[in-house]
């Protein structure tokens, strides 16, 4: 169940183009699933016009916690809102990671690139919870685009980088610490979010390595709640292909049902 | 003061003068989180062809100043999973539900109308003569008067139902095809479907959508969908539906004036999902605020 409210920021905290605000919403809260997302709306005009998807970041008692990077005009107005400022939030959005499956004592690997780590820490919170062994692996161009490495560690989570220029942790794409750490680890499940080129090249080791993975999709929407099917991506079920809608539908999928090319 | 909201169409009595417009509204079922579903003069449910329909490849959403590009190309149910999934809860909501009808070609049109006849609780039916994101160019029937003459009429002539013709603002003279749907029989027109447009992208010298050219909506085309609203109610006896960028119950207002019988809320159902409700309470804050007694006395009242 969705819900919108105003609400006041009760904490911002900025590094650069990354921002991440705090805001009470007990209902809402107490919705939230790890890998859902909230529609906000950038300004009071019509311009932007539409809400921003932003993912769920957190989740502290009543609060709730969203991380997003400046990408275009209304994120960039969104960054611009201080504490106290009121915003407009409609949420929890979305189907979220399945965590069906039993956890308990399993390895799950977390890979993140860039603001893909938004929802990542959410999960791992709710993963070690349930008793998972959880290894996070979050990238970024630079050491500046890791910003809430931090959080993990003071959460008591194992966290390994890796920078595309190698100012910080190991030197390279995340896939690549990815995979020095399959053979280590020997995940029993990933989790992706990140950008389309590093979730593709995570899709293919889940299916090299044969480890079930789940990969959180993003796309510009005009709603986020199922209605303008302005979202789609190609999703492969049941032997069937079809534009399934990002919002809906997902924004998480099983790494093996998105179809990454053939169809543009 | 109490207003009376309820408008008569003539065929079918509203309870109110907002509908929520097709293909912003999904099956409607979506907005039942938000709004109550009953309070709305009725919701005209995403296009319907015949069977399943796959829409056209993303990117299909581009947002421009005070506007939204959209080219989803009716991506769809169809109508047997409509009379089985979908209708039925509509009736248990109490919505007063119309039904956007598509078709490849006459035959299928006809072929949708026949079936939903078959269906008890539908109020009406809006004849999607105008999407410009189905064919090479936007080309659509609305964007001839010969052509939409011939398709409202086979369509009015097989409905059981009223029947309203959703009209192109793609046109050099919207009185001329307005003119051309009430002569074959239509019960009513709504205006405007959106405006056929682009978006390029300057860094890779590529349109932004999938499919090269869109629909534009939103508070961008308002004034000139206000334009042709008065040039169709001022042409035409039958009921004119205005709609094209109504955000506020001021918006809505200003259809009415124009000559608009009722309105339909359409781009701003995304931003809120709760707009149509809205718009109906503003309306009627703007009536009191007047002493306006009923809405209907607001109908084309614009003095030039």
């Amino acid at each position: 169940m969705p819900y919108a409210v105003k609400i006041p920021i009760v904490r911002k905290q900025s590094w650069g183009d990354y921002h991440l605000f705090r805001f009470q919403a007990p209902e809402m809260a107490a919705a939230a699933r790890p890998g859902q997302f909230v529609m906000i709306r950038p300004g009071e005009s019509t311009a932007p016009l539409l809400r921003r998807p932003i993912s769920i970041h957190g989740r502290d008692r009543g609060a709730l916690e969203i991380f997003f990077q400046v990408a275009g005009e209304g994120t960039a107005l969104l960054a611009r809102r201080k504490a106290g400022d009121t915003f407009d939030v409609l949420g929890p959005l979305g189907r979220g990671f399945d965590l069906d499956a039993p956890l308990d004592g399993k390895t799950a690997c977390l890979l993140g690139g860039g603001r893909g780590i938004a929802p990542l820490y959410f999960l791992a919170l709710e993963l070690a919870d349930r008793g998972a062994l959880v290894k996070v692996l979050y990238g970024g161009r630079t050491a500046d685009d890791l910003p809430v490495r931090d959080r993990f560690e003071e959460a008591g989570l194992e966290l390994a980088c890796s920078t595309d220029d190698g100012s910080f942790g190991f030197p390279g794409l995340v896939t690549g610490l990815l995979e020095t750490e399959i053979p280590v680890r020997r995940p029993d499940f990933l989790f992706v979010c990140g950008p389309d080129p590093m979730m593709k090249a995570a899709a293919g080791l889940a299916s090299r390595f044969r480890i079930p993975a789940q990969i959180s999709l993003e796309s510009v929407m005009g709603c986020g709640f199922g209605a303008c099917w302005g979202c789609v991506r190609r999703i492969k079920r049941a032997g069937a292909e079809a534009w399934r809608k990002i919002c809906e539908d997902g924004p998480v999928f099983p790494a093996e049902d998105i179809v990454w090319e053939g169809w543009k | 003061m109490t207003v009376d909201l309820a408008v008569d169409l003539g065929f079918l009595k509203l309870r109110n003068p907002v509908l929520a417009a097709s293909g912003t509204f999904g099956y409607g079922t979506e907005f039942a989180p938000f709004l109550d579903l009953s309070s709305l003069g009725g919701i005209v449910v995403k296009g319907l062809y015949y069977g399943p329909r796959e829409g056209n490849p993303p990117p299909r959403l581009v947002e421009t100043a005070s506007g939204l590009l959209n080219a989803i190309g009716l991506q769809g149910i169809g109508v047997e999973a409509f009379a089985a999934e979908i209708l039925p809860e509509l009736r248990r909501r109490g919505a007063e539900v119309w039904v956007n009808v598509c078709g490849e070609d006459e035959d299928e049109y006809l072929r949708v109308i026949s079936f939903l006849d078959g269906l008890d609780g539908i109020a009406a039916y809006e004849l999607n003569i105008s999407c410009p994101n189905v064919r090479r160019n936007g080309l659509c029937p609305a964007l001839r008067p010969d052509w939409t003459y011939d398709l409202v009429r086979a369509a009015k002539e097989r409905s059981r139902r009223p029947l309203v013709a959703k009209l192109s603002p793609n046109v050099t003279d919207i009185v001329e095809i307005a003119r051309a749907a009430e002569r074959a029989g239509a019960d009513g027109l709504s205006l405007v479907n959106t405006f056929l447009a682009m978006a390029v992208d300057p860094e890779t010298r590529r349109p932004r959508l999938g499919n090269v050219f869109g629909g534009l909506s939103g508070p961008a085309i308002k004034p000139i969908a206000l334009r042709m609203v008065y040039q169709a109610a001022s042409a035409v006896r039958v009921p004119v539906i205005g709609m094209g960028g109504i955000m506020s119950g001021r918006d809505a207002v200003e259809f009415l004036i124009a000559g608009a019988r009722a309105v339909e809320v359409g781009t701003a159902n995304f931003v809120d999902p709760a707009a149509a409700a809205r718009i109906v309470r503003e309306i009627e804050a703007f009536c009191r605020e007047k002493g306006i007694a009923r809405v209907s006395d607001l109908v084309g009242t614009i003095t030039i």
